[in-house]
């Protein structure tokens, strides 16, 4: 490629992060299309992919090289010195031409083949069906029907085509109320609750200014609540704090007046802008890169950057909506400013705690179709898939996921997926190596042809679906739309340190307790698996071999994995599976990849006394 | 002193209980000697009651009541018996705050009887002699007064040392508490000084701590020592003794650390009162290692904020951040484990011998020593071992002041004297390691919050007097249960036990980076949250985890314990 002029070089230092001390992996370092790759003399690699690369920057030559800083995506930072200034001011360029991609052809999902042919890839596309989602729900019905209103993406360029209202609102309904709603958003259907006949609706902010009204709009908030046969009041969330609503009013936008729209009740619940929500992931990131960070500092850093106020903030949303709908049965309409950030994360975490399916792996992945893709969070422009606007960048589905997290923490019996599936799954909506994320909104999506041209993500995360099986899930603690009531006491709320270190191997706890409990629930299927194929082996014989005998060894052949030790024929036949120690094993039972290691260097330097002990007593004076 | 005559109101019906989690019951309340007592007679007053509450009065840290004269209040008159409407005129509420971080409210009808059962408590809760507290009096019938209490001998663990090498012997010098009152009869000295130096060094060292062994370690035979200060005082006085008895630990040109858990600054002004730190003349092959940490009041007014923060649960994002922040107990955790790691890095890495104190050398030291213990002997954690550890680093060999210490809880509004939580300050830190690493120790989070309860107030004479003297002069072994006779009986033990055990020849070496050190939840918001979903999780694991072992023991098992020490080997090799 035109942008790499040096291919590898040798001799690179890879620093410990949060050394104080210079401690460093030598190894060589190459540039590809796609990928940095660092092999270390130990031959470990570290791959970094070039789209994961949020920020590169040279600091000033030392005496053992050109030092280089990477800050990714994914939270991993990484700090190279290249002993020669050339070759580091070359890979420094090259990354980043390499990290700014123009145009969407040239991401890598683009150039990605997993060897699928093409109707393995449509197959792929076609694994999450929107329709097929609200048919689950229960819609169409009586009161709600599939619209196609929308169907060249006339009314609205960000909604998907398909779209569901209430049976009442004609067209000229939606077409006036979609005039009078900020990019055309107009109030659909994103949830039904067929226990409750209620419904999650979501819109962007009417376009009011101090006194506008607009009689199809008021219509249409009225279908919407009689669509509720259980209760015919409806909220309106307005998810922003109340004073940037009223700040909108001066440019023409605002939020509802109550007295002109019949049986609702308005409620703003405050959550922060795209901005603040940047500047506080910056100021978190800032204080957990920190080398030498106290307990109080972190924890001052922590409450500085307000991130866990956020996260406290949007959850404590999708609980209020939870409630309107699991105890008054009332509809809730949800809108932000432009009803794509925000508005997502309330609606689909509303889902969540009163759906059990989106608790499911396949019914996650429905919900961020849904409620984030279909509707048209604009990924590209949140993620910095393309060398855009910074100010559009904002880590709103970051917020979302660790809310997820944090449910799962709370309820770890309750979801059948785990962390490893949330991590897996904001390390590609960064990677632009499927699809599915790529791009603002489906008409976009359509337009570059993404389906064609690039493969959907779900039917790998499907493939290897054991990794991100929640060993402890249990289907029976939450059946069909059984509501999750999480604690939103603050001292629930953690920080993520899976996520914001997960490359920082020795912050981790050193052995696993769900790495072991999956190990051993796969062993145990396997060998529930083995039993069945001996049993059936058995019946074999016998059938071959003469019938009288068939009982016998029927009713030695073991029913449960609990009779294995006396089935010797097993251990002969059918090798166990190898218990994977790793699990077992202890990551930082060696000093050298802990960090206070350096305790000794730290007294080391400052009283060196210590260092020249060989030496004699000499200078032992402090 | 008879505890009747602080019994102002034994009984009282139909009182209200209730407390964070648990639906209120109303009872009848009946306070004894040691106890308070509630049971319900849920089928009328004919059937036998059902005890709801069997609180040990010890465990009450403060009373707090409330009295409402309520005669203008017409009680609604709905099913409501004679009894009822004789006691509108006036009723009260106490409010007790236990030493086990509970919280428990009592709504009396009358006030009278309210504040009588509130004094009541008062004054048993506060009465203060060893003698007088209910270990004295529990017999259970299924326990042996005299089980528990020699289980670990320190002879058992001086002739582990004595297979090893001939450099250590047992010192009866303190047979009759002469040498220090708080050292045990028995202490591990190196075998070339005799009682009489020992005699001298215990009068150069404050509260007569002179230097003992804690800890060999196996692996290069280095050697962790504990002690107190030094009573050099402002005029640099010296001990030829102390100096020989610290100079023979070292064998021909090796040098040691003196972990000292005081600053700099601090140590040096603990001279101008008789104390202070071993000058580097003096002990020219000692270095001195200043690692503050924090005790005695500021731990104790640590723990109030902490727990005065989690109890509030109304708090906003950022304030329950700036308080955990500005109560500082994890900074002490955090500060706490990182000497632990220092003074097992001094012994492990640099096969250096290491001697801890700080000034009495019997708390922040025993932190110190007991911790780094844990980190590298996988002896110690075991269940069996742990105990051990605790006898040798806590209770009976090392003399931390349980009674003082742990005299008051978080709740006490009376004033302060002694109180410290260095007991509980090493606890979080043990379930800090559990949570680094969960297969490595044998017991789980359940053991820490029984020790936990315990210290502070038990119906077991383990954790009763400061120190061996009192215990042997309150006949605390003849005389009480130990705790541990009940803790290791088959089925009380199953419940401590962690099944995720598996035994780790390794040094565990724990993150100590702020990300890493989270609070303990499981102790700190025991009352207050509900961990429903977390035990039924936790009970999920340990159903998997049994149903593994009887399916794979005979197969998996074996591997997989082979390949943790292959990979031990291993690991070894790549340093």
């Amino acid at each position: 490629m035109e942008h790499i002029r040096t291919t590898k070089v040798e001799q690179v230092k890879l620093l410990d992060r949060f050394s104080t001390s210079n401690k460093s992996l030598t190894g060589t370092l190459y540039l590809t299309a796609t990928h940095l790759l660092f092999i270390e003399s130990s031959q470990r690699e570290t791959w970094i992919l070039h789209h994961h690369i949020a920020a590169v920057e040279k600091l000033p030559l030392t005496t053992s090289g050109c030092p280089l800083v990477i800050q990714c995506k994914n939270f991993r930072i990484v700090h190279f010195v290249v002993p020669r200034e050339r070759d580091c001011h070359d890979i420094y360029n090259s990354l980043l031409q390499l990290s700014r991609t123009a145009q969407y052809d040239e991401l890598y999902a683009f150039s990605y083949n997993p060897k699928q042919n093409s109707s393995e890839q449509v197959k792929g596309w076609q694994l999450i069906d929107l329709a097929e989602e609200y048919k689950r729900m229960g819609v169409p019905n009586a009161n709600w029907q599939l619209s196609d209103a929308n169907r060249d993406y006339k009314i609205c360029e960000t909604y998907p085509k398909e779209l569901y209202v209430p049976r009442t609102a004609s067209k000229p309904i939606i077409v006036g109320s979609s005039k009078f709603r900020s990019k055309g958003r107009f109030p659909v259907l994103s949830y039904y609750h067929k226990d409750k006949e209620a419904a999650i609706c979501r819109c962007s902010q009417p376009l009011s200014g101090f006194s506008a009204r607009c009689l199809e709009d008021e219509h249409m908030l009225q279908a919407i609540s009689k669509a509720n046969p259980s209760n015919r009041f409806m909220y309106v969330m307005d998810t922003r704090p109340k004073l940037n609503a009223m700040a909108n009013r001066a440019a023409g936008k605002g939020y509802e007046n109550e007295d002109n729209y019949s049986n609702i009740r308005f409620q703003f619940v405050g959550i922060e802008n795209i901005h603040v929500m940047r500047s506080s992931l910056q100021k978190l990131l800032e204080v957990s890169g920190t080398k030498g960070l106290s307990v109080n500092d972190f924890l001052s850093g922590l409450e500085n950057s307000g991130w866990l106020r956020h996260i406290k903030a949007v959850l404590d949303a999708a609980v209020f909506l939870v409630k309107a709908i699991a105890v008054e049965s009332a509809s809730v309409l949800v809108h932000c400013s432009d009803g794509w950030d925000r508005t997502s994360q309330v609606c689909s975490l509303g889902a969540l705690l009163l759906d059990s399916y989106y608790r499911t792996i396949k019914g996650f992945m429905v919900l961020i179709e849904k409620d984030w893709i279909s509707f048209g969070h604009k990924f590209s422009d949140r993620c910095c898939q393309l060398d855009g606007d910074p100010k559009e960048i904002s880590p709103v589905f970051t917020q979302f996921l660790e809310s997820v997290w944090n449910l799962t923490e709370q309820f770890p019996q309750g979801f059948e997926y785990n962390e490893a599936f949330l991590l897996q799954i904001h390390e590609h909506v960064h990677s632009c190596q499927f699809g599915n994320f790529l791009g603002n909104c489906q008409k976009e999506r359509e337009e570059l042809k993404f389906k064609e041209k690039t493969y959907s993500l779900w039917p790998f995360l499907l493939q290897e679906q054991k990794k991100y099986q929640n060993p402890l899930y249990n289907p029976d603690f939450s059946p069909e739309l059984t509501l999750l009531e999480p604690n939103t006491v603050s001292f629930n709320f953690k920080f993520w340190r899976n996520m914001y270190h997960q490359f920082d191997r020795s912050m981790h706890p050193r052995q696993s307790v769900l790495d072991l409990i999956m190990n051993m629930s796969e062993q145990n299927k396997q060998m529930e698996k083995d039993i069945k194929e001996l049993e059936a082996k058995i019946k074999r014989k016998n059938s071959q071999s003469d019938a009288v005998l068939v009982k016998e060894p029927l009713q030695s052949a073991p029913p449960a994995p609990m009779a294995l030790k006396t089935s010797p024929c097993f251990k002969k036949e059918q090798p166990l599976m190898p218990v994977n120690d790793s699990v077992r094993t202890i990551e930082g039972s060696n000093t050298a990849d802990n960090r206070y290691s350096e305790f000794m260097e730290e007294f080391s330097k400052a009283e060196p006394a210590v260092v020249s002990l060989e030496y004699g007593m000499a200078r032992m004076t402090c | 002193m008879e505890f009747a005559e602080l019994i102002k109101t034994a009984t009282v019906e139909s009182v209200l209980l209730s407390g964070a989690g648990l639906p209120p019951v109303r009872g009848t309340l009946c306070i004894t000697s040691h106890h308070l007592l509630l049971s319900s007679r849920p089928g009328g007053d004919g059937a036998p009651g059902t005890v709801e509450l069997w609180l040990l009065i010890r465990n009450v840290d403060a009373v707090e009541k409330r009295v409402q004269n309520l005669g203008w209040y017409q009680p609604p008159r709905t099913n409501s018996s004679q009894r009822d409407t004789r006691l509108a005129g006036s009723s009260g509420t106490i409010t007790l705050r236990c030493k086990d971080l509970k919280v428990l409210q009592l709504e009396i009808p009358g006030m009278e009887e309210c504040l009588n059962v509130a004094s009541s408590i008062e004054a048993l809760s506060s009465v203060d002699s060893v003698m007088m507290m209910y270990p004295f009096f529990y017999r259970p019938q299924d326990l042996r007064l005299e089980a528990g209490w020699h289980l670990f001998p320190l002879e058992q663990y001086y002739q582990q040392i004595a297979t090893q090498t001939s450099q250590w012997r047992l010192s009866g010098v303190n047979r009759d508490f002469a040498a220090c009152p708080t050292y045990p009869p028995a202490v591990i000295v190196p075998a070339a000084v005799d009682d009489e130096a020992l005699r001298k060094a215990a009068r150069f060292r404050q509260g007569g701590r002179f230097p003992v062994l804690s800890y060999y370690h196996q692996k290069n035979g280095t050697v962790m020592l504990r002690s107190s200060q030094p009573l050099t005082g402002p005029n640099r006085k010296r001990c030829r003794e102390d100096e020989l008895l610290l100079g023979t630990v070292l064998d021909e040109g090796e040098r040691g650390f003196i972990i000292d858990t005081r600053s700099a600054q601090a140590a040096k002004q603990a001279r101008m009162t008789g104390g202070g730190t071993e000058p580097k003349s003096s002990y020219p092959r000692w270095k001195r290692l200043h690692r503050p940490l924090e005790r005695g009041r500021p731990l104790q007014e640590s723990f109030i904020k902490l727990v005065d923060a989690c109890n509030d649960t109304s708090l906003t994002m950022d304030r329950w951040l700036s308080r955990l922040e500005s109560c500082r107990w994890l900074s002490h955790v955090k500060a706490a484990l990182s000497t632990a790691c220092l003074a097992a890095q001094c012994l492990d890495r640099e096969e250096a011998c290491v001697l801890v104190h700080g000034a009495e050398g019997t708390d922040t030291t025993l932190l110190v020593t007991a911790l780094a213990q844990l980190i590298l002997d996988p002896g110690c954690r075991t269940l069996a071992g742990f105990q051990g550890l605790l006898e040798r680093e806590w209770i009976e060999q090392a003399g931390h002041p349980f009674h003082l210490r742990c005299a008051r809880s978080a709740y006490s509004h009376a004033r302060l004297k002694q109180e410290a939580p260095l007991f509980l300050l090493f606890l979080d830190c043990v379930w800090q390691l559990g949570r680094q690493f969960p297969f490595s120790l044998e017991f789980g989070e359940r053991l820490l919050l029984t020790l936990f309860d315990n210290a502070y107030a038990s119906s077991y004479g383990t954790f009763l007097g400061n120190n061996e003297k009192e215990r042997c002069l309150c006949k605390v072994k003849e005389s009480t249960h130990s705790l541990w006779a009940w803790l290791n009986q088959p089925e009380e033990k199953r419940k401590y036990l962690n099944p995720l055990y598996s035994r780790n020849a390794l040094v565990i070496w724990p993150s100590v980076e702020p990300q890493s050190i989270q609070l303990w939840q499981g102790l700190f918001f025991r009352w207050i949250r509900s961990s429903k979903y977390l035990d039924e999780a936790w009970a999920e694991i340990q159903r998997l985890v049994e149903n593994d072992d009887t399916s794979v023991e005979e197969s998996a098992g074996n591997r997989r314990s082979q390949s943790l020490s292959d990979t031990a080997a291993q690991t070894e090799n790549e340093r």
